[in-house]
């Protein structure tokens, strides 16, 4: 029986950039954001473009900060929360890099990074780049009511994140840097059937796949919670959280000590009115560009594991009664070119 | 095709179960068991049986007071508005739809503003039920769609939230007229 975790070999994230809107600048990682505009459209006419541009002001962000361009990348992995990942692409277009689009609902940050991990094992790509965002105007036009609908929020209920991170990989030989943090194993989830059908309890939706994908890890890998500086997840907010360590517990593991979740990093509950926290792909990718690797580069973290969490939903499955199904690719992230599943180079 | 002619239309082809090509049907009862200590044991039903044991509730009270005091005070205004054009000589019929215009035209005004979620998010339904969300419920759409075009977006998603409202108000209307008139009929 072949293990699921894939080890990559010499892979590191060498250059990384987040990008966000105001309400995610007024938050804890605030400061820590590259960029942020107050209204939210990033000099584009339509919250949809602006979803775009803010992918494309992440990734040139990333791109100056290892004084690269866009011709030096080999190909990007991309995507977004709109139909056919519309926004990823017009926000790719000034770039002129091959596009893989990808869409894994709000894992699509964990799904690029595995995938540009795997992609640099070709040698034909040299520099990988992995991107993605989510715009709260954007996503509720989509998925909810209109923006200027007068109604209260159910308290499960999650703010999708106006947010984009950029992230560029590559391997050790072609870092550019010293090496501060390496990409060492990546774990595909498997779609879960939450039963849930309520769009305003994401958190709920998602944390079997989450739990599935943290058990299924670290029983791979023989590991344990304590070998892990911290375990991420992506955008359960309180609730999902909540019932995580519920099923996780029931399954006889605690990781209560080394839990954290990005849509709890990204706002201040005591200021902003956003319920059960962030959601949307800009989530875990803006926690992860402006939390976890500056900390790896600070040398405050030196093994983590990251995992993005998917709420696979659209509206019309959800008025034709299905339920959301859920998904959480993993990565384990560790600190200078520490790899416990190649061992260090 | 129905679901189950399918399954045997496949199974015909492959010569295997559903379980058997989904398992790939090889493996052996030990690598079954080992597989199964690996994944998470999780019971959907119990899940979503549990799933609100312990989970944040609306703060009902501080709700229904919102609603009773924005509510009221939207009728509270209205109340006043109708005996000022009364005392003004409109007659009954007129001044209680001058009434209903100026709420809906401060509501349209206060959605575009973009005040009016705010007052919406606090108050529940206290702006939903007096004419004031139905006014919401139409506006907010034509703001949020204009970016789609006057044809496409305005005029095609306008009705998005209303929509139900109108077609089963109209439809329950036009019964109650039919039955209203066959009572006068008869009586």
């Amino acid at each position: 029986m072949p293990s699921r975790i894939m080890p990559h070999r010499g892979i590191t994230v060498f250059s990384y950039a987040a990008v966000g809107g105001k309400e995610e600048h007024i938050g804890p990682l605030g400061a820590k954001l590259d960029f942020h505009d107050e209204s939210g459209l990033f000099g584009a006419k339509t919250w949809e473009l602006a979803e775009g541009e803010m992918e494309g002001l992440a990734l040139e962000f990333a791109l100056s900060k290892a004084d690269l361009k866009g011709s030096d990348i080999s190909l990007v992995f991309a995507g977004d929360l709109q139909n056919q990942c519309t926004a990823t692409t017009h926000g790719l277009l000034p770039f002129g890099i091959p596009t893989l689009g990808i869409y894994g609902a709000c894992s699509t940050c964990t799904e690029g990074l595995l995938l540009a991990a795997l992609a640099l094992g070709s040698p034909a790509v040299l520099r990988c780049a992995a991107l993605t965002g989510s715009h709260f105007c954007a996503a509720e036009r989509q998925f909810r009511l209109p923006l200027e609908y007068g109604g209260q929020r159910s308290p499960t209920a999650q703010w999708t994140a106006t947010a984009a991170g950029a992230f560029l990989l590559c391997r050790y030989e072609d870092a550019p840097s010293p090496v501060r943090v390496t990409l060492s194993a990546s774990m595909v989830g498997k779609p879960i059937d939450s039963g849930v059908s309520d769009a305003s309890n994401m958190g709920a939706a998602m944390a079997p796949a989450a739990a599935d994908s943290i058990l299924t890890f670290l029983s791979e890998s023989d590991t344990a919670p304590e070998d892990y500086d911290a375990i991420v997840t992506g955008d359960l907010g309180k609730e999902g959280t909540r019932l995580l360590y519920r099923l996780l517990e029931e399954n006889g593991l605690c990781i209560r000590k080394q839990h954290t979740d990005c849509g709890l990093l990204l706002y201040d509950e005591a200021i902003q009115d956003i319920h059960a926290g962030a959601s949307g792909c800009g989530c875990s990718a803006a926690a992860l560009a402006a939390h976890f690797l500056p900390a790896f580069a600070e040398g405050k973290l030196q093994k983590i594991l990251f995992l993005s969490t998917g709420a696979l939903m659209s509206p019309s499955i959800l008025e034709q009664g299905q339920s959301i199904v859920g998904i959480a690719p993993v990565i384990c992230l560790e600190g200078g070119k520490q790899n416990s599943f190649c061992g260090a180079d | 095709m129905k679901k189950s002619t399918l399954i045997l239309h496949i199974e015909a082809k492959t010569g295997k179960t559903k379980e058997e090509r989904r398992e790939n049907g090889k493996k052996s009862a030990l690598e079954r068991s080992a597989l199964l200590k690996k994944s998470l044991r999780f019971d959907k039903a119990a899940y979503n049986r549990t799933l609100g044991e312990g989970a944040p509730r609306s703060p009902l009270l501080r709700n229904c007071l919102a609603a009773f005091l924005v509510g009221g005070g939207i009728c509270l205004f209205a109340e006043a508005l109708f005996r000022l054009f009364l005392s003004l000589a409109l007659p009954d019929k007129m001044a209680g739809q001058t009434v209903s215009v100026i709420l809906i035209f401060l509501t349209a005004l206060l959605t575009a503003l973009g005040i009016f979620d705010s007052i919406g998010r606090f108050a529940g339904a206290g702006t939903l039920v007096p004419v004031t969300g139905f006014a919401n419920a139409v506006v907010s759409p034509a703001i949020d769609t204009k970016s789609e075009g006057l044809v496409l977006g305005v005029g095609a998603k306008i009705f998005t939230v209303a929509g139900p409202v109108l077609l089963f108000g109209v439809f329950s209307g036009a019964v109650y007229g039919l039955l209203y008139y066959l009572f006068l009929l008869i009586f």
